[in-house]
């Protein structure tokens, strides 16, 4: 049921969506050749207090149409009043995550055609408060990653005048921490969580791996300190390794590794040695 | 948007998927699966041994009392029952012990440069492998409990 085949740059291959229906009644539509999906999008206001329902758009799908092309184009051609959040549409920003046939993805990674559904639905982040729309607050999720202490601490950065120098790191150093940094804070690990869904307080996978990421980084000195933070009832102690966090993360950050390599960190049976600006601070003290 | 935050003790929860995040384990995959079935059979053997407690210290109230308790578990109700916990007990300890060793960063694999499609490290086969074998774990002793249940020896 391939409708065209690709003519070279520029030519617009229709590809068959219908393998499955997400949907009930909706029939696919063809006009002069091309395909439409069906996008449901869970409206609501926080403001207004209104009870939320789906608007549901016809929206016409290319091959690399991605979910934030096709709620664009509802929100130019159907309805303005879509509230979506969006900026940098290459999966960088991490601003456009929502809830898209069931998971949590961004919208401007993930291709319709890929779904394989003709029938698109678009809900807000679970366990974010709900603005408007498909817009989530992500104040208490910022607020969990600042309490991590997410920036690189050294009270002894210049110990001596010979070490004026540039901080060097060999590749597997940096190895170490390099995926962790890859964060784009988007959202969705925190949404796929089943502890933080049910606990206001445990941090979430994504403050977690970012505690990992500055304590397993070479020249921070605060490992202490953060193990401290994320030690109590509501911390690392809650994860259960549902794994979730990681099978939804756009990036490769893979927060489930991280957290349980703090916790290994925790319980002191790592097998990472000291870090350099430990080795340094018991240098110094020597001295 | 201030207004929004005023009540920030009620948006704490707002939109919190709660129990049913959990309840469906769909979504995510095998680990998800696992992590749901950790939590039943972990709540199928709390309730268990709360009953194993109820049942034992019916010894105070003599043999015959004894013998009757005893009696429930010796129709096919109580069988499917005692099969029931024998798989649930075996699937919660070698999942358990997987879970220790994960939980410990043991079998993880190591941090590295993620590269499309960004598999997840952490998310391996041989955490897979560790929660097919906790499953064929629980099927062969549910099988073989109750051919001895059912089986008369």
């Amino acid at each position: 049921m391939v409708y065209e085949s690709c003519k070279g740059y520029g030519s617009e291959t229709w590809i068959p969506l219908n393998k499955k229906t997400a949907g009930n009644d909706h029939q696919t539509v063809h006009d002069e050749g091309k395909q439409n999906v069906l996008l449901r999008v869970l409206r609501g206001d926080m403001f207004k207090k209104t009870k939320r329902s789906f608007s549901t758009f016809s929206v016409p799908v290319r091959r690399w149409t991605t979910v934030l092309d096709a709620l664009i184009y509802a929100k130019e051609h159907s309805d303005s009043s879509i509230a979506i959040r969006f900026s940098c549409r290459m999966a960088s920003c991490g601003s456009c995550g929502m809830i898209i046939n069931g998971i949590p993805r961004l919208a401007c990674y993930t291709k319709i055609s890929e779904l394989g559904y003709d029938t698109v639905t678009c809900e807000p982040l679970p366990n974010f408060p709900v603005i408007r729309d498909l817009v989530t607050d992500f104040q208490q999720f910022f607020n969990h990653h600042r309490h991590m202490e997410p920036y690189i601490e050294n009270q002894y950065p210049v110990p001596r005048e010979e070490a004026l120098s540039e901080f060097k790191q060999t590749p597997r150093d940096i190895d170490n921490y390099l995926q962790f940094s890859y964060c784009i804070k988007c959202g969705l690990c925190y949404s796929a969580c089943p502890t933080v869904a049910t606990d206001t307080k445990f941090p979430g996978p994504q403050a977690l791996s970012q505690a990992y990421r500055y304590s397993a980084d070479n020249r921070d000195d605060a490992e202490k300190k953060r193990l401290d933070i994320v030690d109590n009832r509501h911390g690392i102690w809650r994860c259960h390794f549902a794994g979730s966090c990681s099978a939804v993360c756009p990036k490769g950050v893979d927060p489930a590794l991280g957290i349980q390599l703090l916790r290994s960190h925790l319980m002191s049976i790592s097998k990472t040695p000291k870090t350099l600006a430990d080795l340094r601070k018991i240098d110094d003290d020597k001295d | 948007m201030e207004a929004f935050r005023k009540n920030e003790s009620e948006n704490l929860r707002a939109n919190r998927e709660g129990l049913k995040g959990w309840l469906n384990p769909t979504r995510y995959g095998w680990e998800r699966l696992s992590y749901w079935l950790m939590r039943l059979t972990g709540l199928f053997l709390l309730l268990y041994f709360v009953g194993h407690v109820y049942e034992t210290s019916s010894l105070v109230g003599g043999i015959d009392a004894w013998n009757s308790m005893l009696a429930l578990t010796q129709t096919p109700g109580g069988h499917l029952f005692l099969i029931l916990v024998i798989g649930t007990s075996t699937f919660h300890s070698a999942n358990g012990i997987r879970l220790i060793l994960a939980e410990t960063a043991r079998g993880l694999g190591k941090p590295g440069r993620p590269d499309y499609p960004y598999d997840a490290v952490s998310l391996n086969n041989r955490q897979r492998s560790g929660i097919w074998i906790a499953l064929v774990l629980a099927a062969a002793a549910m099988f073989y409990g109750g051919s001895i249940l059912f089986g008369g020896e």
